[in-house]
């Protein structure tokens, strides 16, 4: 059995169009609270994996662990609590990329050591191994530090449990290729690439039991307060991407196939 | 004064990987920027040849973490050795590739010092002796300049935004740093590498060409049923014959797990995108692309960027591509693959 801490934030919605504004409290996105969000795409991977695992290792218990104002988790969590049975666990503060990875870990560290029942001998920190904000890929690395955890993986994409309780993973390394590691087994930190699991459909059912936990959960969230300045931006921008296109139509796909050639090879 | 010391684990022959040369190039130039001291420190089963090969690089010193423990990748001896290294050398600011093996180990790394970290930076520079460092954030939607003030302060460098560190070897005197391995650090043991074969590996860091195939290859035809063992034939041959790297978009990778028709070699290690990888080519060819703002994040870095599909008004390639080719993917690639032979 496991005690599975899930740990991820929100972003706004990929399809959105983000402007960079400076304010009182440093560097955010324009109209951030007004910006639909979702959970973290590879945080969520990790939650799919945690309940999969949590549904197969009998006895075993999913934390989804969040630092984001109140308001706009409630608002996701309409969506997410449909997908995996989980307790919602909150520390209130501002979700933005721009807050330093080490202060986000601290803000998750005091919310997990607050969780009651928690036996870190079973403990498994699951996250995204990137947020789709920050996209450092260092925040677990640092809690599983405060936590004392060292046996840590990245890029996970595929977890599988010894009848003993040790784990095999599957992490992502460089060109395409895999590193297969085993671990005698828990405590450990794994951050999730996509993982194998599609997205599960919508279980109301799952929805009401998580809603029910939900609601007391963000009530009585604990405020969580970053050093903002702890990062000393000199500026922030959209990177300049626009490009003269050239359309090419009408013309016979031996002309266009001989001009792609010749500029592969140019 | 700050103290620069650059960082690398040695590759399975005792090389440095070009991306760790690439580092240090960048810890260099800002060691020289900064007024600084440079100094490099390496780990793995035996660091001698690596340190050879560096020895030109203008270092003041070289550490080096040598035992059998450390050929490995493994977390905890990872960040062990890197701990030991930051102490010995006095480091204030640490530098070093954003290598799978290297993001794994330095933020922990940066925790244990009670320092912080920076990681995945595109640009590192010297502004009034001050170091600057350039990251994206919201998936490269945004880039920023930032620094900081606390030390020590880690910092990964992105591969192929610096030229790699090309000097003659010569001869470096490496101190050893001596890290004991105790049986916590090796509850972890490393099994094994998946690898694709040499000749099926289809995507290609170095290659000189990123092939991006879009959900549209999937899709029915002019004559009203999809051509999918065609399509995957088509992109395959290419790739063997132009030795490309292989992309693809979430849709396309995502049709595996919803049961549709697939093309057989496609995985999310292909995916490029808000959720996929952004790599680093001077050239970029899109085939049946129709995608949004998450799909141009995977070009983000890019330099040339060409375009084949049949939507003159397509989203992804008006001004995002130098050229889009209106036409039919399919014969474009089959008359590509029938010229390269």
């Amino acid at each position: 059995m496991f005690h599975i801490v899930v740990c991820g934030g929100i972003v706004p919605d990929p399809l959105q169009t983000l402007e960079p504004v400076k304010g009182p409290a440093g560097w955010g996105l324009k109209n951030e609270l007004m910006l639909p969000s979702i959970l973290d795409p590879w945080a969520s991977h990790a939650l799919y994996e945690a309940a999969h695992l949590a549904k197969s290792a009998a006895g075993s218990k999913v934390w989804l662990v969040s630092l984001g104002p109140k308001a706009k988790l409630q608002q996701v969590m309409m969506t997410v609590a449909q997908k995996a049975p989980f307790e919602l666990v909150v520390a209130d503060g501002p979700a933005g990329g721009f807050v330093d990875c080490s202060e986000v870990a601290e803000a998750l560290f005091t919310a997990i050591e607050g969780i009651a029942g928690l036996d870190k001998s079973k403990l498994l920190v699951f996250g995204g191994w990137q947020s789709a904000s920050r996209g450092a890929g260092a925040t677990l690395q640092i809690l599983g530090e405060k936590l004392g955890i060292v046996d840590q993986f990245q890029g996970v994409d595929k977890l599988t449990v010894g009848a003993d309780g040790s784990l095999e993973i599957m992490e992502r390394i460089e060109g395409g290729a895999y590193l297969v590691s085993t671990c005698t087994g828990a405590p450990a930190v794994l951050g999730w690439a996509t993982g194998e699991l599609p997205e599960p459909p919508n279980n109301p059912q799952v929805g009401m039991a998580n809603m029910r936990l939900i609601m007391p959960a963000l009530q009585k969230a604990k405020p969580a307060k970053p050093d903002l300045a702890a990062i000393d931006y000199r500026g922030v921008s959209l990177p300049t991407q626009k490009r003269e296109t050239r359309i090419v139509k009408d013309t016979p796909v031996d002309v266009i196939a001989q001009e792609i050639i010749d500029w592969i090879a140019s | 004064m700050e103290t620069i010391l650059f960082l690398a684990h040695t590759e399975a022959d005792g090389s440095l990987a070009k991306a760790s040369l690439e580092a240090l190039t960048a810890a260099k130039e800002l060691a020289a920027g900064c007024g600084a001291t440079l100094s490099v420190g390496l780990f793995g089963a035996d660091v001698a040849g690596a340190a050879a090969a560096v020895a030109g690089c203008g270092a003041t010193s070289y550490y080096g973490v040598s035992d059998e423990a450390f050929a490995v990748s493994r977390y905890a001896t990872d960040a062990a050795a890197l701990e030991a290294l930051a102490k010995a050398a006095g480091a204030t600011i640490l530098v070093a590739a954003d290598t799978a093996r290297m993001s794994r180990a330095l933020p922990g790394v940066a925790a244990r010092l009670g320092g912080r970290i920076d990681a995945h930076v595109t640009g590192l520079t010297a502004q009034d002796g001050q170091p600057v460092a350039m990251r994206g954030y919201y998936r490269q939607r945004l880039m920023a300049e930032l620094t900081r003030s606390a030390r020590p302060w880690c910092l990964t460098v992105s591969g192929g935004c610096f030229a790699a560190y090309a000097g003659a070897p010569g001869a470096a005197a490496v101190t050893a740093v001596s890290v004991p391995v105790t049986e916590a650090m090796t509850r972890t043991a490393v099994k094994t590498v998946i690898a694709p074969a040499a000749d099926e590996q289809t995507i290609r860091p170095d290659a000189r060409l990123l092939f991006v195939a879009g959900a549209g290859w999937t899709k029915k035809q002019a004559d009203g049923a999809p051509h999918v063992p065609e399509a995957g034939e088509l992109i395959l041959g290419f790739l063997g014959k132009s030795k490309a790297s292989l992309g693809s978009s979430k849709s396309l990778v995502d049709m595996g797990g919803e049961g549709e028709t697939v093309l057989p070699f496609l995985t999310h290690l292909h995916q490029v995108g808000q959720t996929g990888a952004t790599p680093r080519h001077p050239k970029g060819l899109a085939t049946c692309c129709h995608g949004e703002e998450p799909h141009v994040v995977g070009w983000r870095f890019i330099g040339e960027r060409r375009a084949v599909n049949l939507d003159a008004a397509c989203g992804w390639a008006q001004g995002k591509a130098d050229v889009l080719y209106v036409a039919d993917a399919f014969a474009v690639m089959r008359k590509i693959n029938e010229l390269l032979g």
